[in-house]
């Protein structure tokens, strides 16, 4: 009898488990089914080439046009950018912290990394609106400082502690026996450090810069702050606007049905293929890292 | 014991599908109103009919009221084929739509205020003028009296109500050449604080000692200046209904209560000024 009931229960039990399980799963269809059946309208409409192709975004014009690939260039030079600033940093702090620092300096830079990751996007705008733009301004003597430079700036910040956090963890993980015997060898510290421990977490770290990449491509609120906004075509110090921001600042007033609102659903879809991508190479560099 | 799970899990069944039936006819039952008001029109008066709608709810639990945002030709046409109760348009009616029997009433005005950086020494323009730095005609702060500076246009993103108010008063639709276009007004007047050569627009109602308001055609921005009709910069919120067809006695208690000196709060609070 008493078997029964135990049983009885780990059954209800593993039910409750395996339906909230599925909620994930069903989250992420019903998403994707979401964003496939409204985006795919306006692209018909539009035509696929003028709209992935076309220069002008012009939604609520008297002759309205909807070429998104202003927003496009825009979000992979600014996640470019954002990696070329953000990923040296991160990697040498992780270099540092998993292998040189000592341990009290390890607790406190750590703890100020955990601490960045936890800042809301908004403050970052914030504090970008108020100190980046009007420092670019000046500093590089432009009209105006919202910029894909300023954008470029916070999203290297922010992409910071993911690079770091994933880059110490692969590199913690190198067995101290290559390290020891590289030493043995007569190679110094630092000689070690870069020819043995960083070749064996390449995969890895490899993974943390594209969690970064994942990371800088879906930011919209830090960089609708600071980019200025409007639909050129990019350049460093012109006001520009990524794919997340171009659905974010229209959709709020885009009427029911129109066209316009269709086709910041096709941007948001255009948007989702990206992360597609990158997670699909997350999810290579991770398995590699696992085998290697 | 197998049975015993099949039982278990058929009453937990049992019991969710219970509930969501009830939970779906109590939300069944309140969409049996006793009346409604419909409205449809200016997407530019979301704010304030929001702000009635709501209080008038509020006031009155059996009333569902609703608001349609496509545009004040399309909320005019609406209320004409008798679609909807009031039309909410924010420009005047035409002649030709007063002679089908429209009715206008001013509901409040819009007044929209350009804002400078207050180191901008620049503070008065003309409408023309405004028109010319906004299409980018002007580009120099040094053409209209101020230092020499290239002028940094802030605006809002396409779609706002501010921006479609402000390009149809200065006749730029569609040929700003903003350098930024940013999502809300708080955003606009801090962008335009932080800068000492922009120029943006923002509700009068919002704007705060970190900019400078200019002078349009020699004229103040205030409510009485709006009001009077000497700052140019504004435009009326309208209701429209019908000359000969009375409304429904709930469509017309909510037209009493928009017009009345009770709603003036609410308008002002959603931004606009109130006749009252």
């Amino acid at each position: 009898m008493m078997g029964c009931r135990k049983q009885a229960v780990e059954t209800v039990v593993h039910g409750i488990f395996l339906l909230l399980g599925l909620i994930t799963v069903g989250c992420v269809l019903l998403i994707t089914a979401y964003l496939v059946v409204s985006g795919i309208p306006a692209i018909r409409e539009i035509g696929l080439v003028a709209f992935l192709l076309g220069d002008t975004w012009a939604s609520t014009a008297a002759e309205p046009s909807f070429g998104i690939l202003p927003f496009i260039l825009t979000s992979v030079y600014g996640t470019a950018g954002a990696i070329f600033f953000g990923v040296p940093i991160g990697f040498m702090t992780a270099v540092y912290l998993a292998k040189m620092a000592p341990p009290k300096i390890k607790t406190v830079v750590e703890a100020a990394v955990s601490l960045l990751a936890g800042i809301p996007s908004v403050v970052y705008g914030l504090v970008g609106m108020l100190v980046l733009v009007p420092g670019i301004r000046v500093l590089f003597h432009v009209p105006d400082g919202a910029s894909l430079l300023a954008a470029i700036i916070v999203l290297a910040i922010m992409i910071l502690p993911s690079i770091i956090k994933v880059s110490v963890t692969a590199l913690e993980a190198v067995p101290p026996e290559y390290e020891d015997a590289s030493l043995a060898l007569g190679a110094t510290p630092i000689e070690t450090y870069f020819k043995v421990s960083v070749p064996a977490a390449k995969s890895g770290i490899a993974a943390a810069v594209v969690l970064g990449v994942g990371r800088a491509i879906g930011e919209a609120m830090a960089v609708i702050m600071v980019s200025g906004n409007v639909a050129n075509m990019p350049s460093l110090f012109q006001s520009v606007r990524f794919l997340t921001t171009a659905v974010a600042s229209e959709m709020s007033y885009a009427s029911p049905e129109s066209l316009q609102r269709q086709a910041l659903f096709s941007i948001a879809l255009v948007l989702y293929l990206f992360i597609l991508l990158i997670n699909a190479a997350l999810n290579f560099f991770l398995k590699r890292s696992k085998e290697g | 014991m197998k049975t015993e799970t099949k039982k278990k899990v058929k009453k937990m069944l049992a019991c969710m599908m219970v509930a969501t039936t009830l939970v779906m006819t109590a939300t069944g039952c309140s969409q049996k109103e006793a009346g409604t008001v419909s409205t449809d029109g200016s997407t530019s008066m979301e704010k304030v009919i929001g702000a009635l709608g709501e209080a008038f709810e509020g006031q009155n639990s059996d009333v569902t009221f609703t608001y349609n945002p496509t545009g004040s030709g399309s909320g005019i046409q609406a209320v004409k084929e008798g679609r909807c109760d009031i039309g909410l348009s924010s420009r005047d009616l035409k002649e030709e739509e007063i002679a089908d029997g429209l009715k206008a009433t001013v509901l409040a005005y819009d007044g929209i205020a350009v804002i400078v950086n207050p180191e901008n020494p620049v503070a008065d323009l003309d409408m023309d003028t405004i028109s010319k730095i906004y299409t980018g005609e002007i580009t120099n702060w040094k053409d209209v009296g101020g230092q020499d500076a290239e002028i940094v246009l802030i605006g809002r993103e396409a779609g706002s109500g501010t921006r479609d108010g402000f390009e149809s008063i200065t006749k730029t639709e569609d040929s700003c050449q903003y350098r930024q276009e940013l999502t809300s007004t708080g955003d606009v007047i801090t962008a335009v604080s932080q800068n000492p050569a922009a120029i943006g627009y923002a509700s009068l109602a919002s704007v705060n000692e970190q900019v400078q308001t200019v002078r349009v055609n020699g004229v103040e921005p205030t409510e009485d200046s709006i009001k009077d009709g000497s700052y140019v910069i504004q435009r009326p919120f309208i209701l429209v209904t019908k000359e000969d067809t009375p409304l429904s006695d709930t469509a017309q208690k909510f037209f009493d209560f928009a017009t009345s000196v009770e709603a003036a709060q609410f308008i002002s609070a959603a931004g606009a000024v109130s006749v009252h």
